[in-house]
């Protein structure tokens, strides 16, 4: 019988083993990632259990994204705790200060397709983007893989979605997943996989790709696939051999639901406070006030994104009264739009620039919100304190629609307005 | 068979992880130093509230968001005995099972229960509420080890010969 790509991921990963959903396995990570926040418990637990060695130190990246540079005196426990586990147990995939974990993970070429990849974050989806299996995990489990090199999975159900046709002008992949996570609800995919496929995918960037599989977690989802391609091939730096040309939904697999979209049909959404799977039009939204722009994150901090927002606001300038803070994935990103010119368009509109992490996205640094105020934010969440207190309000939307914003203060339709 | 008795808190759906600990608190030293933050953004007096015991009856996809594994176990260090949603999301569910948060999913249950009551859950079994019973079932049998074991910890313990 036909495999989905996560099928055919896990089979692989156990020796070519035939599996269904629902199948409890134990699989062998070709990668696992640990961050800043969790790795003090990581430690406590992986000693607890009493293991003296990691299984693999190869296989194994630690990143300081959350809490870099510290921004409360107790942070920098974080560094000395993850610094003296990767000297005593001799991990040498040590990034201290290059930016968000996800965006680095592929970025820096730790994960390719067909991988089997765990981290201690919920957006460890991500690198469905490239056609690895990779999902998040808690603190113990990463200790437990850390000492032996396995874990139990129960193999997801897939549901596909297909995509065909164009996007329109100004409406991005972040529009997308939005609306497919309004469409699912918050809970629509839990314990699934989401397969993404069709001509608008195809079309899509890596960059593109990985808003996608970033957000997955945000219908409840395991994990996200994408069929790995030539772009991917570029991305990776590798070959595009026969099994990762194979890594692909066959056309006799079982999903557990397809769900068919035509790309014409997207507009520019938000989600609105505070759920992600509040979604709007942003035409519906139009004239609500905002005090502050954000412009970043693991899932929407890329070189495109950036170039994308800098597009609409060149020659524009930032509404008086807002503060547009931009956050590049990664120091490789943020080197990039430097280089392109990007920053300085964005800088010229009056940007705050600020250091690769994940800074305000998770609410700990860099433009913390009090009550009352209003953001516009290109991250994942929108739930209560994300980014600040409990009395504010989180709108989730594109660059290009946060970039719209921060010019005019407000709520904007890009799609109209600067695309015209 | 396992019974127990205890009040109820009842909270809607969507719980997220960043309710039940904010981020903000994540690099506080220990659990015991986070939970009084617990559920703070959504219910800020619920943490000193709440008694060893009590119960959490919940809306659908409880535990939604983050991976962090401070969320379930601040619910355990804030002494609730069980966590009774319509459903739970995914990361969630594996990081109390492994810290020996029982969870229990019972789709009618939040429907009905009001603040402050009273409920008695025989495990594996049903839950008994004004009279009405609401069916629970038990859990997969690899879970099951996990929490027999006393948790993830102890089972890798027990691997590496440090406990009987």
């Amino acid at each position: 019988m036909g495999q989905t790509i996560i099928e055919k991921i896990i089979g692989h990963n156990m020796g070519s083993v035939q599996i269904k959903p629902g199948d409890i396995v134990t699989v062998k990570p070709d990668r696992v990632m640990l961050d800043d926040i969790m790795m003090p418990f990581i430690a406590d637990k992986f000693h607890e259990m009493g293991f003296n060695k990691v299984w693999d130190p190869d296989k194994v990246v630690l990143i300081y994204d959350h809490l870099v540079p510290a921004s409360q005196q107790d942070d920098t426990r974080h560094y000395q705790a993850g610094d003296a586990f990767a000297e005593k147990y001799g991990l040498t995939h040590v990034h201290r200060s290059d930016g968000i974990c996800h965006q680095l993970m592929t970025e820096a070429g730790y994960v390719k397709p067909g991988d089997v990849v765990f981290g201690t974050d919920s957006h460890t989806t991500t690198y469905g983007c490239v056609g690895a299996f990779s999902t998040g995990i808690g603190y113990t489990e990463m200790a437990a893989i850390l000492g032996t090199g396995a874990l139990w999975v129960k193999i997801p159900e897939t549901i596909r979605i297909v995509i065909d046709g164009t996007l329109p002008k100004g409406v991005m992949s972040k529009d997308v997943i939005l609306r497919i996570i309004g469409d699912l609800g918050a809970d629509g995919a839990t314990y699934r996989a989401l397969e993404f496929t069709g001509s608008a995918v195809d079309e899509m960037t890596v960059a593109s790709r990985m808003t996608m599989a970033n957000m997955a977690i945000e219908a409840g989802a395991k994990c996200a696939a994408f069929s790995p391609d030539e772009k991917t091939a570029e991305y990776c730096g590798i070959e595009l051999n026969g099994f990762y040309k194979g890594l692909k939904g066959d056309e006799d697999a079982k999903y557990v639901q397809t769900i068919r979209y035509q790309a014409e049909d997207f507009r520019p959404v938000m989600a609105c406070p505070s759920q992600v799977d509040k979604i709007r039009e942003v035409r519906e939204l139009e004239g609500t006030v905002i005090d502050q722009v954000f412009i970043g994150s693991c899932t929407n901090g890329r070189l495109e994104d950036l170039q994308a927002a800098a597009k609409v606001l060149e020659g524009k300038k930032v509404a008086p009264f807002v503060k547009l803070i931009v956050t590049p994935a990664s120091r490789k990103v943020y080197e990039d739009a430097l280089a392109c010119g990007a920053l300085k368009t964005l800088l010229e509109a009056g940007a705050i620039v600020t250091h690769p992490g994940c800074g305000l996205c998770c609410g700990r640094a860099g433009g913390i919100l009090c009550d009352g105020e209003r953001v516009v934010a290109t991250n994942n969440r929108n739930f209560l304190g994300r980014m600040g207190t409990a009395k504010t309000e989180i709108y989730l939307a594109s660059p290009v629609s946060a970039a719209a914003c921060a010019a005019a203060g407000k709520i904007v339709n890009a799609e109209e307005g600067y695309f015209g | 068979m396992e019974q127990f008795e205890g009040k109820v808190w009842v909270m809607g759906d969507d719980i997220d992880t960043d309710i039940i600990i904010p981020t903000e608190y994540l690099a506080l030293k220990t659990i015991e130093d986070m939970k009084q933050y617990g559920f703070s953004p959504l219910r800020p007096d619920l943490a000193a509230q709440v008694r060893e015991g009590d119960i959490l009856v919940a809306g659908k996809n409880f535990g939604c968001g983050s991976s962090r594994e401070q969320a379930p176990e601040v619910v355990k260090a804030l002494g609730i005995r069980c966590v009774i949603a319509k459903s739970f999301a995914r990361i969630f569910f594996r990081n109390a099972i492994n810290n020996g948060l029982l969870l229990i999913e019972q789709p009618d249950l939040h429907d009905e229960a009001e603040e402050g009551d009273r409920i008695l859950v025989t495990v594996n079994q049903h839950i008994e509420y004004r009279g009405k019973h609401y069916p629970i079932t038990s859990l997969p049998e690899n879970l099951v080890e996990i929490i027999n074991a006393g948790g993830l910890v102890k089972a890798m313990r027990r691997r590496n010969g440090l406990e009987g």
